[in-house]
């Protein structure tokens, strides 16, 4: 990875002091020099500090769970309640601190499975061809005709509303994607000459796939994950959103926002700020991958 | 084209099955009795063996799936438990209402972003370009039911025009029974009063569905026409002293549609999975409130069907667009072709 790439960054002037930027320095600058990314990129750290470090953070840690105060309860936001109170008199920026909890939660979880699982089925699409792959790409297909939402509210009801169970809903349709992203490098890929050169020289499938065209679906994986991270937040608040997630006590914020719709709008701070919450950490992820994008030019 | 357009539909015809079948089995294998949801907990053992026996859950596996895409295939849905009528008329009753919401947004989405797209293609970073940016960025970034629930509130304080809840002023007396959809029945029966009242009905929840599109698309209008703009028949067009309107709009947009094209049949899915939401917060009487509703009483055929209905809309919507492509663009036929 750290040869040199002699990238001469000063321009035409050769006899100007030339610096040569590893590959990795090239990558880093390219990222740095795009202002969005750095904001995105600021978002996401924060939204992950504050989920780690959430019960030190919160201003009232016990509005995490089924605590009442109804002396403040439908206060607005104020110095004491940044984002004001719930109708049972909870911090809300306490509760939405302890759901992008939840929320990064399930990225982890939806993520952590999906994506092996996809890249697995795409390279092996990819690489053996013929039939394997007629079965793997018609079945993924199908499995993008289905509307998203519909099936993993289907899922979810059936097997009662709980955080494990969107998880494993949101799953069993997010890996298409990565199949379908993978199946398509690799396929590209093939008529490469290092993978030709790999298979004269008497290297096994295990190997080629996972040692030469694995590495190089990385960066389009990565960029990938990160846009996912987003729609993952995105999926899980809208699920609970219509009550079929996280259920209550636990701070989660699409219940805090459908909880809160139902004051509008009056106290209309106890939906916008949730909602607020969810557009703040997408955009993150969001602009955050567009950086990663550009700087490692791929297409996903 | 014709073998074109009947290889598509085999093609189309086999997802169906798949979809149907994979339905079928998830419905299957996940935990939890039929009988014993239909019937509730206070039913006896036996009760709940004789509805088995009359629902056919007792018969061996592929039997069932037999019968159930027998069924299907004569339009048979089951019963809903929530309504207990047949699940194909609910899902009947209730498509117009989305099929006009998920149309209209279609139009916003076209009329709105290949415009703002081409515009900001033509005026590449300047301000009219930058602001396009940021729209898009907003409209890809808000969830559907956020975007929905900010502008119910800007409704409630500031544009009390627009209604926040449901399709048509129950008061108003119209029977839609020409095509269904109440904003095109008004026109023809020329019920202007009708209209209005439908479309401050309408706008606010078809903008909230039709925010993440707009954005996506913009941005896909705006590279593919900078991409087109380098083509040498392009130059050459110039040259030859064509005005530059015509070449934007009827050379250049022709070949820059195919991109955004795609998108929006692609797009469609997640459409209707959105139209969801956005039904449920505008209370719209459509397929995916009643999608929600039998969902949440554990109604199993009725949320199949819901789900089945939604995949067959997915389906045949990607077919009209390869269908399209297929006609500006000649080479979509030849690798579609290519391909099977």
């Amino acid at each position: 990875m750290n040869h040199p790439l002699g990238t001469n960054i000063s321009g035409e002037d050769d006899t100007e002091q030339h610096r040569s930027l590893t590959s990795s320095q090239m990558a880093w600058f390219r990222f740095r020099s795009n202002p969005s990314s750095i904001i995105g990129a600021f978002i996401v750290l924060s939204v992950i500090f504050v989920a780690i470090f959430a019960p030190l953070i919160a201003p009232s840690p016990q509005s995490a769970g089924s605590f009442v105060d109804f002396m403040n309860r439908h206060s607005p936001p104020s110095r004491d309640f940044l984002f004001g109170t719930d109708n049972v008199g909870r911090d809300i920026f306490t509760r939405v601190i302890f759901g992008y909890r939840v929320s990064l939660g399930l990225v982890v979880g939806v993520l952590g499975f999906a994506v092996p699982f996809g890249v697995f089925l795409g390279l092996l699409a990819g690489y053996f061809g013929n039939w394997t792959e007629f079965v793997i790409m018609r079945f993924t297909d199908i499995m993008l005709a289905i509307p998203p939402l519909a099936m993993a509210l289907a899922i979810t009801a059936v097997l009662s509303p709980n955080l494990i169970n969107a998880m494993i809903a949101i799953t069993m349709l997010w890996w298409t994607w990565h199949t379908r992203l993978i199946y398509r490098i690799v396929k590209a890929q093939m008529n490469e000459d290092y993978v030709e050169a790999a298979r004269v020289a008497g290297a096994s499938h295990f190997h080629i796939m996972f040692r030469e065209l694995l590495p190089n679906c990385i960066s389009a994986i990565s960029v990938k994950i990160s846009l996912d991270a987003g729609f993952v937040i995105l999926f899980g608040a809208a699920l609970s959103f219509l009550g079929l997630g996280v259920q209550p006590p636990t701070p989660d914020l699409g219940t805090m926002v459908s909880t809160g719709s139902e004051y509008l709008p009056e106290y209309w701070w106890e939906a916008l700020m949730p909602g607020l919450a969810i557009l703040y950490a997408i955009l993150g992820f969001n602009l955050l991958g567009d950086g990663l994008r550009d700087m490692m030019d791929v297409e996903v | 084209m014709v073998t074109y357009i009947l290889k598509r539909i085999v093609t189309l015809f086999l997802v169906f099955l798949g979809l149907a079948i994979l339905i079928f089995v998830i419905a299957r294998i996940v935990p939890g009795d039929p009988a014993r949801i239909a019937l509730g907990p206070l039913a006896s053992a036996q009760q709940v063996e004789e509805m088995r026996q009359e629902m056919g859950l007792n018969d061996p596996f592929f039997i069932q799936l037999w019968n159930y895409l027998t069924g299907l295939a004569q339009g048979d849905l089951g019963k809903s438990l929530l309504t207990s009528r047949p699940v194909i008329d609910d899902i009947l009753g209730a498509l117009p209402a989305t099929f006009e919401l998920v149309l209209f947004t279609i139009f916003l989405q076209i009329t709105l972003s290949i415009p703002l797209g081409v515009l900001a293609a033509v005026y590449r970073d300047s301000w009219v370009d930058n602001l396009t940016r940021i729209i898009s960025l907003i409209g890809v970034v808000t969830p559907g039911f956020v975007l929905a629930i900010i502008l119910q509130l800007l409704a409630s304080y500031q544009f009390s025009f627009f209604p926040v809840t449901g399709r048509i002023d129950p008061g108003l007396n119209f029977d839609a029974d020409i095509t269904r959809l109440i904003l095109i029945d008004s026109l023809i029966k020329g019920r202007s009063d009708v209209f209005v009242d439908a479309f401050s009905h309408i706008f606010l929840p078809s903008i909230a569905l039709a925010a993440a599109g707009i954005g996506q698309v913009m941005r896909i209008t705006r590279s593919a026409m900078i991409e087109v703009s380098r083509f040498d028949f392009i130059e050459a067009s110039r040259a030859y002293g064509i005005p530059e309107r015509i070449v934007t709009f009827a050379y250049m947009l022709r070949i820059a549609s195919v991109a955004p094209l795609t998108i929006l049949g692609l797009e469609f899915a997640s459409l209707i999975g959105n139209a969801f939401i956005v039904e449920f917060v505008f209370s719209w009487p459509g397929i995916a409130s009643y999608g929600v509703r039998t969902i949440l009483q554990k109604d199993l055929n009725a949320v199949i069907g819901v789900v089945l209905v939604s995949g067959v809309f997915f389906v045949f919507a990607n077919l009209f667009i390869d269908i399209l492509l297929g006609i500006i663009d000649p080479r979509h036929r030849l690798r579609e072709g290519a391909s099977k």
